[in-house]
């Protein structure tokens, strides 16, 4: 990873986890969420120097989390508390930032919303995501690259050469179709009919380069030549 | 008050006073993470297999804090190293649990003639604790707060993020142990002033009151502590005028200011807090 062998805790690394909400009386404020991204990992009792407090301000400023970062945080939507999700994952100014289904349990308004702030970091740093997702629609216009996965067969490459009906029909082991509709991309089954999107009823773990168990999904990643 | 100032001359009074302070200081740092590592029935489990220790510390003769300190850590260790998950702690704490109050009964039938010690912890006796103890308690409670100081902040990460934590390096498994074997000396400690039936009084009370005040994390710990040393000093001088055990104004005390905490001060507290004048109008438009 990121030219070493592969570690615990590597900081070069960020990560955005799949939405889980925070407990409503956590005493916690966003604002120490994205502490914790810089020194959480570090012994001692801990207070954040002045340089970090900064840092953390400008983070939630870019993320445009302001408003509510001292609120606490488990009574944020979860739009919000993912948002500061981000801002605890970037404050490190990762080389590489893995994102695990952010979109998951979003509704579509704040799929876009979340995509964008990780899209725009992405362009302003040219940094490297890797992003898991079960559907790529959200992500297709910002992906350079997408490794998708089913019943661990994989297909590799950009979006235009993965997301055919032949490379499509290639994975499932059977004939479907894959259609572009107002820049969507829609995958439909003869047997079922269903559309890509409701494929799958169940998540993956993470998606690792090479493949990993189970059926259909998709990680893109970007990355600027 | 002549009373109380006559009595604050006696050296088991300043003993109880000494030992009060530091045990309220553990206790009041320990119940945040109790609380938010929803850990009230381990706790409990380590109070009352504290109870065996300590029967069979007194059935042998020795000390009974030594007895209760063996007792709360070997039953840290053995929830730390058979509950890895959190579905499977609550299991094995009640299948310990069990079995050590089963021989706590064991030893109180091979050692009948100590009903009064038995009484004084399960229902905490800290005016009669000796010098020697209290000198052994402020040293249990002086390398607690150390261990403290030092895991503080993984710990607090392991605790609200343990995702995020793990993926950071922080040793989250290894955290939960240490935190376990932190648990057991303080309630150790607690169990001296409210005895092993009462523990959860000061081991979670604190915690819970503290975090309906304020959502920082760092005020939380303050108010925790705050709430503690009230039960503890507060319980304490009650008990010496009124000659009524100190357990009862200790679970009085923390009850009444719960009850404030969460309907009095509480709501009132947290909404100035998200109300912060630096937010500007974006905040007062959020909130």
């Amino acid at each position: 990873m990121l030219g070493e062998p592969p570690r615990r805790g590597n900081p070069g690394i960020g990560y955005v986890p799949q939405h889980q909400s925070f407990d409503q009386d956590l005493p916690l404020r966003g604002r120490d969420l994205v502490q914790l991204g810089i020194d959480g990992h570090r012994w001692g009792v801990g207070r954040p120097s002045r340089a970090d407090r900064k840092r953390v301000t400008a983070v939630i400023e870019a993320v445009e989390a302001t408003p509510y970062a001292d609120a606490p945080i488990g009574r944020l939507s979860g739009g919000e508390q993912q948002r500061l999700r981000i801002a605890q994952a970037i404050v490190g100014d990762p080389r590489l930032l893995l994102c695990d289904e952010p979109l998951a349990s979003l509704d579509l308004h704040h799929q876009q919303e979340i995509t964008d702030l990780i899209g725009g970091w992405q362009q302003r740093t040219g940094r490297t995501v890797l992003f898991v997702t079960h559907d790529v629609n959200p992500i297709l216009n910002l992906v350079d690259r997408v490794l998708f996965v089913v019943n661990g067969r994989w297909a590799a490459g950009t979006p235009d050469e993965v997301l055919t009906s032949e490379r499509m029909s290639d994975l499932y082991g059977s004939h479907v179709d894959v259609m572009r509709v107002h820049g969507r991309i829609l995958v439909v089954s003869e047997s079922t009919g269903s559309g890509f999107e409701l494929e799958e009823p169940h998540h993956l773990p993470e998606i690792h380069a090479g493949g990993g168990p189970g059926a259909g999904s998709g990680a893109g990643s970007r990355k600027v030549p | 008050m002549d009373q109380l100032v006559h009595l604050l001359g006696y050296p088991f009074v300043q003993n109880a006073i000494a030992a009060g302070v530091v045990i309220a200081i553990v206790s009041g740092i320990v119940s945040r993470f109790v609380v938010a590592r929803n850990m009230a029935f381990a706790v409990h489990a380590l109070a009352e297999l504290g109870f065996t220790g300590s029967a069979g510390a007194i059935l042998v003769g020795v000390s009974p804090v030594i007895g209760l300190m063996a007792g709360t850590t070997i039953t840290a260790l053995f929830i730390g190293t058979l509950g890895v998950r959190v579905r499977e702690r609550d299991a094995v704490v009640g299948v310990v649990m069990a079995f050590g109050l089963g021989l706590g009964v064991l030893f109180l039938t091979l050692y009948p003639h100590y009903a009064t010690e038995a009484i004084a912890i399960l229902f905490g006796t800290i005016t009669g604790v000796s010098t020697s103890d209290v000198i052994l308690l402020l040293v249990i409670g002086a390398l607690t707060l150390v261990t403290l100081a030092v895991v503080y902040r993984p710990l607090t990460f392991a605790t609200v993020d343990p995702e995020v934590a793990e993926a950071r390096g922080v040793p989250v498994r290894g955290l939960a142990i240490v935190f376990l074997l932190i648990m057991a000396a303080a309630v150790a400690e607690a169990v001296q002033v409210v005895g092993v039936l009462l523990i959860l009084t000061l081991l979670i009370t604190p915690g819970a009151s503290a975090e309906r005040l304020t959502a920082r994390p760092g005020r939380a710990a303050v108010y925790s502590v705050a709430i503690a040393l009230t039960c503890v000093l507060g319980g304490i001088l009650l008990a010496l005028v009124t000659n009524v055990a100190v357990s009862v104004y200790v679970t009085s005390l923390s009850f009444a200011l719960y009850l404030g905490a969460r309907f009095l001060v509480g709501p009132t507290l947290l909404g100035r807090e998200q109300r912060r004048p630096d937010l500007g109008a974006e905040g007062a438009r959020a909130v």
